[in-house]
């Protein structure tokens, strides 16, 4: 596979996002920066206990409060939701009890910021403290007294999976070696707050502005909570500063601002502040993974097996997807013929996990990367030679039923390998300085949709008027990866006109059809597909037009710059403007659609939990990570990092290069010092400083390489480049610290002390040992 | 609670606002100028989308007492360039990709502006350093790098043309 030069003359142009001027002008409005008049300041009561059943409420003196508009508690919104049609466990506030520390129990709107923090003071609430889960190892073995009574040993889910015949595998495996992994509680840290402005109109409507990667989502559960005809709300999402899965299912700020808007009949806006933002959460679980692997002498991967406990917290969210996640992607990256997975999604009392950039997929890949890098210098194998050896034959279907239609990992490996100088340097470096590789995967999309229907994924509508703007309406949700640039981009690119003469109406459920969000890296897949399709539509229709005008055929038309010119006769030809006016007087209206569905073949196998890991693409990634280790304070210095992504095919390098140095950004963050800190469920960081996302000071040189695998369904060969990078970063930071030093640090993050401590131990062994290193 | 008259000069427009001895530079020009480009990230000048330049100065007005700046100039994101035109460092986010989600993009750009208008052509070092206390979520930094080393050369430019300028007047 060889990056294959754009045939096009905007696909594949590193263009600026079409968003930007509003970015860099301070101009563009997210949705904490609207306000309507007499609009009303809205603040949550969060539960102080972990783990308490409600007695009484008294709101009394807070509603008497002058400037205090409505106070509404757990029987205000009382209709369960989630986001997964089994997981309708959660309200918006509470009903009989809180279930964590942070929990909402109450909301208040009033005229200014300031009146409602008094107020929600002033509400009293009677709690019975109830014993409260923290250790998701512990929660499973409870006996009684569950988080919610219909979840016994408050195990949410749990799903057990083989494929091959493992035991077997093990038996005849040269080298076998079995690890216990754990992963710290990660959380997305999007630098905006949740947002949520709902207004409630004078015709008894809803309209509602909120940072969110779902709009529909939203629009649907706030029909059912507000209840109230989805036709009468209207959700609309405004620029979203950034939300790495943590906007991508309702949050309680969002229906609580609905429910105080509809009690108060104003407008009332609700923004997190960042403590609010870390226990709303959502974020990467803590996860707990036994694996055991088999590699032959010739390192064939010949067997894995993984026991995944994921701490989900209190409710179900997005939980029995993630720790899908983590058994179904063990595969579709090598040919391992025997597979074996206990996954179990834990209930704690703490805030809820869910989706996270690389859903489900990155604790799994950590450990796994590290097992088969420990393997390898086992077998005495060069870690990038068994890569080599365990490569998938694309096109194929994975022993657990997913089907990968493109493949630029082998190339991925040779770009990084040779990037970073990987033969002179693996095994090399003196001590204290070291390399190491890990490999990831993703999906460009999910197959199945969360809730089950038969819909298109992704719709989008054109409209073109007499003036020439091509108007696209598309519910895709911008979230800063330039998803808004993109379907400018292939609409231009398929209609052969200029990206300035497509107008985006985006993610605004009264205009925009149905999109189900941006999540599980699918917009560039599928609405990058619809937006072809609704193209291909659209110039079928002036193309008819423009022949009869000239005379000539359709088929024989093509575009060239902004004018439609025949391929037989090229004095037959017609401006776009023109060729415009000319459907237009033809047909009338000039309206299309396009939609995109997920094909059957991509839709996975028939066994229970099938439905989550199949997907119509996978991307794919390598790096090499160079890091010294100062051996007197553990402390790790990452110098650099290669990374080869394969996305199928760039549709705008400057974005593609944008969500793959990001990615890797937040891996290394997760490896070397993130962490939410837990004490009885209460977070002992709940500050951007204190959790320590990664500053220019903590980043080293991040070089990416993009590789185009040219995916047979992606729009025009594209597929996911957003989350597949994340992964492979974590495990090869910690494969590279075992370069420079000889330890394995199997626990996340891989902070100083640990990595102090693994050094001292290591020399005390050997100093037992007879003093040899 | 009672108010105090305060005049600061915002983006050049001469201001009078009555406002609490509490109240934050932050919120006086969110929510009482309407200057909402400058973002609340945090709540505790941990993040940097913040910042403001004060008199020149680059800081963060999530953690300042309006009161604290009587008579001072106060330049915003808004106002880093005249309406309608964009300063280097605006242009440099935007062509580099220096912005994705865009809501930590004040605050940088307000910190990579006080830089070069302090020192026109610095190293990677010092770019890194200045841009310390800014954080971001989505780029890694490394567009964020190109971003400022467009505005760089864009800056030589326009001192060149300047220098031109000057150089053929009669």
């Amino acid at each position: 596979m060889t990056t294959t030069p754009s045939t096009g003359t905007i696909i594949g142009k590193a263009i600026p996002l079409a968003d930007a001027p509003g970015k860099v002008t301070g101009r563009g409005k997210y949705a904490d920066d609207l306000s309507v008049a007499g609009m009303l300041h809205g603040r949550i009561l969060h539960s102080p206990h972990a783990h308490a059943r409600i007695l009484a409420i008294r709101t009394d003196k807070a509603e008497a409060l002058p400037g205090v508009k409505a106070v509404i508690t757990g029987k205000d919104a009382s209709t369960p939701y989630g986001v997964l049609p089994i997981g309708h466990d959660e309200c918006a506030l509470v009903v009989d009890k809180v279930r964590y520390i942070g929990d909402n129990v109450a909301a208040v709107a009033a005229t200014t910021p300031e009146i409602a923090e008094q107020a929600l003071r002033l509400i009293e609430v009677d709690y019975e403290p109830l014993p409260a889960f923290f250790d998701p190892l512990e929660s499973m073995k409870a006996e009684s007294g569950w988080i919610h009574d219909t979840k016994p040993n408050n195990i949410e889910k749990e799903y057990h999976h083989e494929f091959g015949a493992p035991d077997a595998a093990f038996a005849s495996s040269d080298f076998v070696r079995e690890q216990r992994y754990y992963a710290g509680e990660i959380n997305h840290a999007a630098m905006e707050p949740h947002s949520t402005l709902a207004i409630w109109e004078p015709d008894n409507r809803m309209t509602v502005y909120s940072s969110t990667q779902v709009p529909y989502y939203l629009h649907r559960t706030l029909g059912e909570v507000c209840q109230m005809p989805m036709s009468q709300i209207r959700v609309i999402k405004p620029l979203v500063g950034g939300g790495f899965g943590g906007k991508s299912e309702v949050i309680p700020i969002e229906i609580t601002a609905g429910v105080l808007a509809k009690k108060a009949r104003q407008a009332v806006k609700i923004t997190y502040t960042r403590e609010e933002v870390f226990y709303a959460h959502r974020g990467r679980p803590i996860t707990v993974i036994g694996m055991k692997m088999g590699l032959s002498r010739e390192g064939k991967i010949n067997v894995v097996t993984a026991r995944v406990v994921q701490d989900g917290g209190a409710y179900c969210g997005y939980g029995p997807v993630t720790v899908l996640y983590s058994g179904a992607l063990l595969g579709a990256i090598y040919d391992i013929p025997n597979v074996k997975f206990d996954g179990y999604r834990v209930l704690t009392n703490k805030p809820v996990c869910g989706a996270m950039r690389g859903h489900g997929t990155v604790n799994v890949r950590f450990a796994f990367e590290a097992l088969l890098d420990e393997l390898a210098h086992d077998a005495k194998l060069d870690p990038a030679d068994v890569r080599r050896r365990n490569l998938l034959k694309a096109p194929c279907v994975t022993v657990n039923g997913l089907r990968v239609t493109s493949y630029g990992l082998p190339e991925c490996i040779e770009k990084v390998v040779e990037r970073s100088g990987w033969n002179k340097k693996q095994g090399k470096l003196s001590y204290g300085r070291g390399v190491g590789m890990a490999c990831s995967h993703y999906v460009s999309g999910a197959a199945n949709p969360v809730v089950r229907s038969n819909m298109p994924h992704t719709t989008v509508h054109l409209k073109i008027d007499r003036d020439g703007a091509v108007i696209l309406y598309s519910g895709a949700s911008e979230i800063g990866q330039g998803s808004d640039t993109m379907q400018i981009q292939v609409i231009a690119e398929t209609m052969g006109i200029r990206p300035e003469r497509v107008k985006l109406i985006a993610a605004d459920t009264e205009l925009t059809p149905v999109d189900l969000g941006s999540y599980s890296s699918r917009v560039t897949f599928m609405a990058g597909n619809a937006c072809i399709e609704a193209a291909k539509n659209m110039r079928a229709q002036i193309y008819t037009a423009v022949a009869k005008r000239l005379g000539c055929s359709a088929e024989e038309l093509e575009p060239q710059g902004e004018e439609i010119v025949s391929s037989k006769n090229s004095a037959l030809r017609m401006s776009f403007d023109k060729a415009v006016i000319a459907a237009i007087d033809f047909h009338g209206a000039l309206v299309a659609s396009g939609a995109y569905t997920p094909p059957e073949e991509s839709r996975g196998g028939k066994f229970k939990g099938a439905g989550v890991g199949p997907s119509p693409s996978y991307s794919y990634s390598a790096q090499v990570v160079e890091v010294s280790v100062d051996t007197e304070t553990g402390h790790v210095t990452v110098h650099r990092i290669v990374v080869a992504h394969d996305c199928g095919r760039a549709l705008n390098p400057l974005a593609v290069e944008g969500q793959v140095i990001g990615s890797v950004y937040m891996g290394l963050g997760q490896a070397v010092q993130e962490e939410m800190v837990w004490n009885n469920g209460r977070l002992m960081n709940p500050t951007l400083l204190e959790y320590r996302i990664p500053t220019t000071l903590e980043t080293p040189q991040i070089d990416c390489i993009i590789v185009e695998s040219n995916d047979p369904e992606g729009p025009f060969g594209a597929k996911e480049a957003g989350e597949g990078s994340l992964a492979a970063t974590i495990p090869a930071v910690a494969n590279a610290i075992y370069d420079a030093v000889g330890v394995r640090i199997n626990t996340l993050p891989i902070t100083p002390e640990k990595v102090l401590a693994a050094i001292q131990e290591k020399r005390r062994k050997a100093s037992s040992n007879g003093g040899a290193r | 609670m009672t108010k105090e008259i305060i005049h600061l000069r915002v983006n050049g427009e001469q201001r009078e606002l009555a406002v609490l001895s509490h109240e934050l530079l932050l919120d006086v020009l969110r929510e009482e100028l309407g200057l909402t480009g400058t973002k609340r990230g945090c709540d505790d000048s941990s993040c940097g989308a913040c910042a403001v330049l004060v008199d020149g100065v680059p800081i963060l007005s999530c953690v300042a007492i309006a009161s604290c700046y009587q008579e001072a100039e106060i330049t915003t994101v808004e106002g880093i360039a005249p309406p309608g035109a964009l300063d280097p460092v605006q242009s440099g986010w935007a062509e580099k990709g220096g912005s994705q989600c865009g809501f930590c993009s004040p605050g940088f750009l307000i910190s990579a502006k006080a830089l070069l208008d302090r020192n026109p052509d610095p190293s990677h070092e010092e770019i890194r350093l200045a841009l310390s206390s800014n954080m971001c979520r989505c780029t890694g930094y490394m567009q964020i790098y190109e971003a400022v080393k467009y505005a760089i050369e864009r800056g030589k430019e326009i001192r060149a043309e300047q220098a031109a300028n000057v150089g053929s007047r009669p």
